[in-house]
C-alpha cells in the first residue's frame, strides 16, 4: 500500500520514509477506531444480553433509547475515578501491567484480513503469528496479579496461568485442522479456500471438523477468561482476582483488552472455521462484485465481505455473553481436566480424522465438498514417499 | 535513513536496555520483564526483516517459555512477596571473564559486516515479501519428505542425491522430541508426590 501512496504522491518509496510511517499510522487509526467501536459496543451489549438472559434491567434510562450512551457514561466514570496504587504493590510494574495485558489483544489485528486482501500486514503465516500473540496477553495478567502486592490477586493470577498455558495447547491444535484443510497457514488463503456457498465453510467439511469447531469455541471462551472460565476474576471469591487494586482508568484497560481478546478469537475462528469474509450465499459473485468486473464493483464485494466477516465476529460475541450469563463457573480441577483429558485427546482424534478424511474423500462427500486444495493430494503424495523408505 | 533503519535501531535499543535490565536489577521478577522485552525486541527485528514465521516462532517459544518460566518458577518457588538476588564480588568477576570474549566476538562479526547498509536491507525485504515464503518446504523436512530436492514426480534427482539429504531432518526431529520425553518424565519424577 505504501508504494502505491507514493506513487499517488509522485515522490518515490525507498527515499520517502515518512509515507511508509503514515501509511502504517493511518491503519492502524483504522484498526483501533474498528476494535475500540467494538469494544464500546460490547459493553453495551454485554448489559443487555445479561439483562435478557437473567430477567434483570439492562440499562433503560442512560441516555436515549435502549440506554446507547452507556459506554460513553461509564468511559468518563472510569475517566474520572481516583487512580489508587496500593502500598504493597511494584509500582513499576502495577503500571505497565494494563497495558502489556492490552497490547497483544490489540497487535493480532495486525494480521487479521477483514475481507478477501484488506489485512495491515499480509503475513504468510497469520493463523500461527495470531496464536503466538494471542497467547502473550497472560503475562500482564500475571504480572498484574504479582505487582498488586495482595493475595486474592496473587491466586487469581496464578489460576489464570494454569489455565491459560493449559489450553494454548488445544485451541493450537483446533487452529491446525483448517491449516491442514487450506494447505496454508496464510489467513486470507484460508478465507479463500472457503469461498462459495455455506456448506464450503470448513466447519460443514466433515464432521471432525465440525467436532474441532465446538472445542475451538470452548477453547477460546477460555483463553479470554470468560466465565464459566474466568477463575482468574472468580467475583464470588476473589473478590475481582487478578484486577482486585485497580480503578478507573487501568481497570478500563483491562476491560478493553478482555474485549478486544473477544473480538480476536471471534474473528480467528469466523476465518478459520465460519468461512471468514464469504457469507452464507456468494452475493458478491452472483451481483458481479468482483475484482474482474472493475475497481469500484471489487470494491464493494470486498466491502460486503468486510460486513460479513463483522457480523460473524459479532455474533462470536454475543455467544460468549450468552454463555457467560447462562452458566455457573466451573472449579479449577475441572477446568485444568476437561482440557487435558477431554479437548486435548479430542482434537488430536479430529486432526487424525481429518487427515484420513483427506485420504479417503478427497474430492468431498455428495459432490458438495469444499474446492479442491492441494493438500489432500499432497497426503497422498506424502504417505506415499513415507511408505517407499 | 529510511523508515526501516529508524525501527532497527529502536528495536535493537530496546533489546539492549531489556538485556542489560536483566543484568543490572536485582529484583527477580524485573529480571524476568527485562528478558521478556529483550526477546521480544529480538521478534521484532526478525518481523523487520521479513522472517515472520521466525519472528512468531521467538514469540511463541521464548517469549511464551519466559512467560511460563516466570509464571511457574519464580512464583511458585519465591517465599517472599520481593525476591532479592546479590551479586558477589567473585560472581562479577567470573561472569565478566566469561562475557568478555563472547562480546568481543560478537562485535568483530558486527564490524566485519561492514556498515549497517539499510538501503539494502530495506530492498532486501521487499525482494522477500514479493515472492512466496512457505513454512511448508521446512515442515515437510521435519517429516523426511522433501519436494524441492526430490522433485514433485520425477525420481530421476532421487538417485544423484546421497541419503542425507533425501532424508530431510527427520532424525535431529525425533532426537529433541525424544530428548524432550526425558526431561518430561524426568520433571514428572522430581514433582511427584512422596508417598512413604
Amino acid at each position: 500500500m505504501d508504494e502505491i501512496v507514493a506513487h499517488w504522491l509522485q515522490i518515490s518509496a525507498t527515499s520517502a520514509w515518512f509515507v511508509t510511517v503514515g501509511v502504517a499510522l493511518l491503519q492502524v487509526a483504522l484498526l483501533l477506531a474498528v476494535v475500540m467501536t467494538l469494544v464500546a459496543a460490547a459493553t453495551w451489549a454485554e448489559r443487555k444480553v445479561a439483562g435478557r438472559i437473567q430477567d434483570r434491567l439492562g440499562p433503560t434510562r442512560v441516555g436515549g433509547r435502549f440506554g446507547w450512551l452507556q459506554p460513553v457514561a461509564d468511559g468518563l466514570k472510569l475517566l474520572t475515578k481516583e487512580d489508587i496504587i496500593p502500598l504493597n504493590a511494584d509500582r513499576i510494574l502495577f503500571r505497565i501491567a494494563p497495558y502489556l495485558a492490552f497490547a497483544p489483544a490489540f497487535a493480532v489485528f495486525m494480521a487479521m484480513p477483514f475481507s478477501d486482501g484488506w489485512v495491515a500486514q499480509r503475513l504468510n503465516t497469520a493463523a500461527f503469528f495470531i496464536l503466538a500473540v494471542l497467547g502473550l496477553e497472560v503475562f500482564g495478567i500475571i504480572l498484574a496479579g504479582y505487582a498488586s502486592g495482595s493475595k486474592w490477586s496473587f491466586l487469581g493470577a496464578m489460576r489464570e496461568a494454569a489455565q491459560v498455558v493449559s489450553y494454548e495447547v488445544p485451541l493450537t491444535f483446533a487452529a491446525l485442522i483448517p491449516i491442514l484443510l487450506a494447505g496454508s497457514m496464510d489467513l486470507v488463503a484460508i478465507g479463500e479456500a472457503q469461498r462459495g456457498w455455506f456448506w464450503n465453510w470448513f466447519v460443514f467439511h466433515d464432521p471432525f471438523t465440525f467436532v474441532a469447531f465446538w472445542i475451538f469455541v470452548t477453547c477460546a471462551v477460555a483463553g479470554t477468561n470468560r466465565a464459566p472460565f474466568d477463575l482468574a476474576e472468580a467475583e464470588s471469591e476473589l473478590v475481582a482476582g487478578f484486577h482486585t487494586e485497580y480503578s478507573g482508568f487501568r481497570w478500563s484497560v483491562f476491560y478493553m483488552g478482555e474485549y478486544a481478546a473477544m473480538a480476536a478469537v471471534s474473528g480467528l475462528g469466523a476465518i478459520l472455521f465460519l468461512g471468514g469474509w464469504n457469507g452464507p450465499i456468494p452475493l458478491a459473485s452472483i451481483l458481479g462484485l468482483t475484482e474482474a468486473v472493475g475497481p469500484w464493483a471489487g470494491f464493494f464485494g470486498h466491502f460486503l465481505g468486510a460486513i460479513n466477516f463483522l457480523m460473524k465476529c459479532v455474533s462470536g460475541i454475543l455467544f460468549m455473553m450468552a454463555l457467560r450469563w447462562t452458566l455457573p463457573r466451573l472449579r479449577i480441577d475441572q477446568i485444568l481436566s476437561m482440557c487435558w483429558k477431554y479437548c486435548f485427546p479430542l482434537t488430536a482424534l479430529c486432526f487424525v480424522g481429518v487427515t484420513i478424511w483427506m485420504l479417503a474423500f478427497p474430492d468431498g462427500v455428495l459432490g458438495i465438498g469444499h474446492p479442491k486444495t492441494e493438500t489432500g493430494e499432497f497426503i497422498v503424495y506424502v504417505v506415499k514417499i513415507m511408505a517407499e523408505h | 535513513m529510511d523508515a526501516i533503519a529508524v525501527f532497527f535501531w529502536l528495536l535493537a535499543a530496546l533489546a539492549v536496555a531489556g538485556a542489560l535490565l536483566v543484568v543490572i536489577t536485582p529484583h527477580i521478577v524485573h529480571a524476568a520483564v527485562g528478558l521478556i522485552l529483550a526477546l521480544s525486541a529480538v521478534a521484532g527485528l526478525f518481523f523487520l526483516a521479513g522472517a515472520e514465521f521466525l519472528g512468531a516462532m521467538q514469540i511463541m517459544i521464548y517469549v511464551g517459555g519466559t512467560v511460563v518460566l516466570l509464571a511457574f518458577g519464580v512464583m511458585l518457588t519465591a517465599r517472599l512477596t520481593f525476591v532479592r538476588m546479590r551479586t558477589t564480588a567473585d560472581q562479577w568477576v567470573i561472569a565478566i571473564l566469561l562475557a568478555a570474549p563472547l562480546a568481543t566476538i560478537l562485535l568483530q562479526s558486527a564490524w566485519a559486516y561492514g556498515h549497517l547498509k539499510s538501503a539494502q536491507l530495506s530492498l532486501e525485504t521487499k525482494a522477500t515479501k514479493a515472492e512466496v515464503v512457505s513454512a511448508t518446504d521446512l515442515g515437510l523436512a521435519l517429516v523426511g519428505v522433501r519436494p524441492q530436492v526430490d522433485g514433485v514426480n520425477g525420481s530421476e534427482r532421487q538417485s544423484a542425491l546421497d541419503q542425507t539429504t533425501r532424508d530431510g531432518y527427520i532424525l535431529p526431529f525425533e532426537l529433541v522430541s525424544l530428548h524432550l520425553v526425558v526431561v518430561m518424565v524426568g520433571a514428572a519424577y522430581l514433582a511427584r508426590r512422596r508417598m512413604e
